[in-house]
């Protein structure tokens, strides 16, 4: 592939790609019904712990 | 089990006889020494390892400490910043003042600025940020995923391997030996031995992430493998390179020209995007939330910033190469998305900041919030003039200017340094199971040193820089440029000592951190007033007499 076929193909269909791919990821937390699991994720770090500090 | 470390130990004596064969067919001097340093290193590997037979645990000791988290290395991990961390600072006060009074880079090669200026970058960015990052990253990923280390004896590589990285980094600076990039100066053989080191850190993180007991991958680890992946990829293209011979220590890029230009600062501003920021990151989501002892502001904000930092940071890079041969698509792309960080960056900020929503009052009664706070403070303001400074009308006034010298420093000193403190006074009395911290008061006087420090470092940067681009782009009535160079080096005199001074504030700091640190591990508690009284006045605390009904 030369460079300048690379070039097009990267600011055409690779951008494309590459932004769908990242829609998709940062859509992903706020799909419906994930509220929970956020919650659940942001306390799991206050749950018994400190005991076991090595 | 005793065969086992035979082996492991007999594989060390040959490593160090290897080296030795390298050190007597050196090429070069420098290429001796490090091969010296390497022989010793292993030799010293392989009496440590022997010394496992005698140590050798009994099953019962073994199950017990399954119980518990693997924090040996991070105890180690957390010496080791607070110890590099005073050499990178302390060197950082020296090379100022040399840029203060010349006189200072004394008669001989060794101490030039030229040399001592890569000792410090490394020594605070990779040895005081990069083992603040291994030992918090160690502490965190156990954690969240209710698991103790994987691999524990790579562990221990890692955190050795890393230290004998940045022993021939070091010591090869002060003998001249430099790829000339910059953040990547260490030479092919040393790149090799990270390579090596940091493959084996990601195996420790990413197995502890594989035998994890919490369904779910906290945050903060994602910050911490994003650093871990990216910065793998970034060492490896950016060191590509041909060595002159396999016993010398000069080799030649891989690259050249615009392209090698391209590759260093792709390389260059990823290693302040995924070393100092994705990274650090990783620590604010997991120490702030715990500090503060409140979940963060927003998890599903987290994960946007994640995946927006990740996607926007590694198109950053061209803008350090403004008005160059760079063509000029690259440098607007390095632009665009340079301003379009500005928004991930400021999403964090903003998330970390608002975790305190409704416990603001720790800020005052709590110091270690206080330079989290503080932290996130300078990560904004830092993230909001980059994507300013890399606008091109603006990077034309400020490029090569001390501009540039105080931006990194808001972010190194603000950002980097104050959330490694933080992290650092949490960790050190859980890791040795103390009550407290020696002193709360001391974080204190630290976090005010820091801070003094930093507002006369970074204010007098900008004065600085933007008195030097304002002088050099100045013409006369005539057509000629107004000053000389040497006219524009003599006018930055005043605000060279002022550094110097905002330097010193920052170490004093710092030797607060090492006092606080190292009373604490030794179990001693400074009797001193607590950081908040119990307001209560007995004379005052009683019912009013009953009044007397109003006369009718």
């Amino acid at each position: 592939m030369s460079y300048d076929t690379l070039r097009h193909f990267a600011d055409s269909w690779g951008l494309v790609v590459m932004t769908l791919v990242f829609v998709t990821l940062a859509a992903w937390p706020f799909l419906p019904g994930s509220a929970r699991g956020n919650a659940r994720a942001a306390t799991s770090i206050f749950e018994d712990e400190d005991a076991r500090d090595g | 089990m005793e065969d086992d470390i035979l082996l492991r130990s007999g594989g060390w004596f040959l490593i160090a006889v290897v080296a030795i064969f390298a050190a007597a067919a050196a090429a070069d001097t420098a290429f001796a020494i490090h091969m010296g340093i390497a022989a010793a290193a292993a030799i010293l590997t392989a009496f440590v390892s022997l010394r496992g037979i005698s140590l050798l645990q009994t099953r019962s000791a073994v199950a017990r400490a399954q119980e518990r988290y693997d924090d040996e290395v991070i105890r180690w991990g957390v010496i080791a910043t607070v110890f590099w961390g005073v050499v990178g600072f302390l060197v950082g006060i020296v090379i100022a003042a040399q840029l203060s009074f010349p006189l200072l880079n004394l008669p001989t090669e060794y101490t030039t600025f030229g040399r001592l200026r890569p000792l410090h970058t490394s020594a605070v960015i990779f040895a005081f940020g990069g083992n603040a990052l291994i030992a918090t990253s160690f502490y965190v990923v156990q954690r969240t995923c209710r698991a103790r280390l994987a691999l524990p004896g790579l562990a221990r590589f890692v955190f050795w391997g890393y230290q004998l990285f940045i022993v021939l980094a070091a010591t090869g600076y002060i003998l001249g030996v430099t790829e000339g990039r910059e953040y990547a100066e260490p030479e092919w053989y040393v790149d090799l031995w990270l390579t090596i080191v940091w493959v084996a850190y990601l195996a420790v993180f990413a197995g502890t992430i594989l035998k994890r007991s919490e369904p779910h991958i906290y945050v903060a680890n994602w910050f911490y493998l994003g650093f871990i992946l990216t910065v793998a990829m970034l060492h490896i293209v950016n060191n590509l390179s041909l060595p002159v011979s396999w016993v010398g220590s000069k080799s030649y890029s891989l690259f050249s020209g615009v392209q090698d230009a391209l590759t260093q600062w792709w390389y260059g501003h990823n290693a302040v995007g995924f070393f100092l920021t994705a990274g650090f990151l990783g620590m604010m989501y997991y120490f702030v939330p715990k500090q503060a002892e409140r979940p963060i502001y927003s998890y599903r904000l987290s994960i946007l910033h994640f995946w927006s930092l990740i996607f926007l940071y590694i198109w950053a890079g061209p803008h350090h190469l403004h008005y160059t041969a760079l063509p000029d698509w690259a440098q607007t792309l390095g632009m665009v998305f340079s301003v379009m960080l500005w928004m991930p960056s400021w999403g964090g900020m903003i998330n970390g900041l608002m975790t305190l929503n409704g416990a603001w009052d720790k800020v005052r009664t709590d110091p270690i919030i206080r330079l989290m706070v503080f932290a996130l403070a300078f990560y904004g303001m830092s993230t909001f003039e980059g994507p300013m400074m890399s606008v091109k009308s603006v990077n034309s006034l400020s490029h090569y200017t001390n501009w540039t010298i105080g931006h990194v420093h808001s972010g190194a000193l603000g950002w980097n340094g104050m959330i490694t403190f933080a992290a650092i006074y949490y960790m050190t009395p859980r890791l040795w199971g103390r009550t407290r911290l020696y002193s709360l008061r001391m974080v204190n006087w630290h976090f005010w040193c820091a801070t003094l420090g930093i507002v006369l470092y970074a204010s007098s940067m900008w004065v600085a820089g933007i008195t030097q681009g304002l002088m050099w782009r100045e013409y006369g009535d005539d057509g000629y440029l107004v000053y000389s160079f040497a006219e524009v080096v003599q006018a930055m005199h005043p605000y060279y000592v002022i550094r110097v001074g905002g330097g010193l504030l920052y170490f004093i700091g710092a030797l607060f951190m090492v006092w606080n640190v190292w009373m604490t591990i030794a179990g001693k508690l400074r009797e001193e007033v607590p950081m908040t009284g119990t307001p209560f006045d007995p004379a005052r605390d009683h019912p009013l007499p009953a009044r007397a009904p109003a006369a009718e």
